[in-house]
């Protein structure tokens, strides 16, 4: 198979925001709306039953932020090797070993794992779809700056990031051959892309401000016609007659926790737009993205690991943004109170 | 009352007997309304013929059985064999059938081996798909073993390659229309005829397993 031509692209300034990370787990400041109700209250789930049964609309991201990392604009060409470039040797099979946890990583990185999915649920194509925050893409962005935690970050220290937000488990410790792996396979896939340039591709696509404010109501439904058939109607995600998943649970204790940047509904939303449903990416409207997007971050999942004193208090630190529903009340719950723990590592097979 | 239990459990055995005698009856005799023996194609045990084409029933999900049975009656999935069979079938027959054949357990009908290279090929591509085409991989709905999920995503392993090849060619010709969303259509349409061939054999070298009736999806 070949690989996936991840075409250069002229960025307008101001639209890099995301730049500082290439995949899920980042999340920005934006301008929009007012968010809904603040969980100011010291008992929230009083508080709950007053409010309206019906979320506020979220408001829609513009990328206003100031990029955390500037990107040239640039019209180098860059398409990740094929599969068959992977050469013999040493290093060719740490590559494979990385592919092999991107593509099976509850079996390939057990003991780092603390839900159901696999990093190929949201890196389509074991990380080589453009769209779908490719790998590669990835890795030609780091080292970076990252507002999620102050600091610059090496590419091994954004892959711990995953294992401890998106996949709710615990991070392998530097030059644990996971990390070793996975940093390997993500370099040979950005063999001949550009260092510190946000290609055309990468990262999800910041979709444009919805017509109407995405809408929790509108997002039901959505997911009803178009989600619910494969990742079931409580998103709880589907097994084969042998225990194994085969669609991930989208929330609830199996899913990606509080801190995962698919947390944030313009991650989601974009994700959604470019690759769902599965095999029919592009086919819903940016509107249904948004609207499913809200109503799949406004359902409970596990706990946000940085969690701090309250979940007041880890909305002030870590989500004080209309992107992210934690700590607010939707439907009568206050999002983040009754999360399942997170880092719940697997001890299943 | 323990009478009445009693007397209740036994006719729900009964009921229960009656069913599976009714389901094996149809199967090797037919019906009184003209529907041919299911099992003059299908097998005995429901393991089908391979070389035939004619597909294993044994294991499938009840309600994807059912929702194929009316799908040949009312055409979303043209099938000139099928077709005047269900027709001859009551609503009542075509239950009684599924739930006979989703409990059955049979040995992998017998089927020359396909080329090791063909099944290493469609081995591949039921893995990782062809996504620069934007072609999942068959495991990521059909389970990464092809046990199938749910009433959906029916198993594929150790099913009959040539059925599954005509089967890719009848939803790419559009000569089947009963998936959802209309997913299945747009995987095969982009399948060329090796990669059919390919993914056909890898799925019937693989070993069948238990009926698809898993505890999680009992009632």
């Amino acid at each position: 198979m070949s690989g996936n031509p991840i075409k250069p692209s002229t960025w307008a300034a101001g639209v890099v925001a995301l730049a500082a990370a290439g995949f899920i787990g980042h999340m920005l400041p934006s301008t929009g709306t007012a968010p809904e109700q603040p969980a100011a209250s010291a008992q929230p789930a009083k508080q709950a039953k007053s409010e309206s049964p019906t979320p506020k609309a979220v408001a829609p991201v513009q990328e206003t932020a100031a990029p955390a990392r500037k990107t040239e604009a640039t019209s180098a060409s860059y398409t990740p090797p094929a599969e068959s470039d992977i050469p013999k040797g040493p290093f060719g099979d740490m590559v494979r070993l990385g592919e092999a946890i991107f593509h099976d990583t509850q079996h390939n990185a057990k003991g780092f794992v603390g839900n159901d999915l696999q990093c190929a649920n949201c890196h389509i194509d074991r990380g080589r779809q453009p769209n779908s925050a490719p790998l590669g893409a990835a890795y030609l962005l780091y080292p970076a700056y990252r507002s999620k935690n102050g600091h610059v970050n090496t590419f091994q220290e954004r892959l711990q990031g995953c294992f401890r937000f998106s996949m709710n488990g615990k991070a392998p410790p530097f030059n644990d051959k996971v990390l070793v792996a996975l940093e390997t396979y993500a370099y040979f896939l950005a063999r001949g892309g550009p260092t510190g340039v946000a290609v055309e591709g990468h990262g999800y696509p910041k979709l444009k401000a919805p017509g109407q404010p995405a809408d929790y109501d509108r997002g039901a439904k959505v997911y009803a016609q178009h989600c619910a058939l494969c990742h079931g109607a409580g998103g709880e995600g589907q097994k084969s007659a042998d225990g194994q998943t085969v669609f991930p649970p989208l929330w609830g204790p199996r899913s990606f926790n509080w801190g995962a940047g698919m947390g944030s509904i313009n991650n989601a939303a974009g994700f959604i737009k470019a690759n769902m449903p599965l095999g029919l990416g592009g086919t819903l409207s940016d509107q249904d993205a948004w609207d499913v997007a809200t109503y799949m971050d406004s359902q409970e999942r596990p706990q946000d690991p940085r969690f701090v004193d309250s979940v007041t208090e880890t909305r002030k630190r870590f989500h004080d943004e209309p992107t992210s529903k934690y700590g607010l009340i939707v439907n009568g719950v206050l999002l983040g109170e009754k999360s399942p723990p997170s880092g719940t590592i697997n001890t299943m097979d | 009352m323990r009478s009445m239990v009693g007397g209740a459990l036994l006719l729900c055995m009964s009921a229960i007997a009656a069913l599976a005698a009714d389901g094996k009856d149809i199967a090797a005799n037919g019906t009184s309304g003209g529907a041919l023996p299911c099992s003059s194609c299908h097998g005995e045990h429901g393991e089908g013929t391979p070389a035939s084409g004619f597909p294993r029933l044994a294991g499938l999900n009840v309600q994807y059985i059912e929702h194929q049975l009316e799908s040949f009656k009312n055409g979303t999935r043209k099938n000139d064999v099928m077709q005047p069979i269900v027709a001859a079938l009551s609503d009542d027959e075509r239950k009684t059938i599924a739930n006979y054949y989703a409990d059955m357990t049979a040995p992998k009908a017998e089927a020359e081996p396909a080329a090791p290279a063909a099944i290493a090929a469609g081995a591949k591509l039921a893995a990782t798909g062809d996504w620069p085409k934007g072609m999942p991989g068959c495991g990521q709905c059909h389970g990464a073993a092809g046990l199938g999920v749910g009433a959906t995503f029916p198993r594929l392993a150790g099913q009959s390659a040539t059925y599954i090849e005509n089967a890719l060619q009848s939803w790419k010709a559009g000569d089947r229309k009963n998936d959802p969303m209309g997913l299945m259509a747009s995987v095969a349409s982009k399948l060329n005829d090796d990669q059919i061939k390919n993914v056909a054999a890898y799925y019937e070298s693989l070993p069948v397993a238990a009926p698809a009736r898993s505890p999680e999806t009992k009632p």
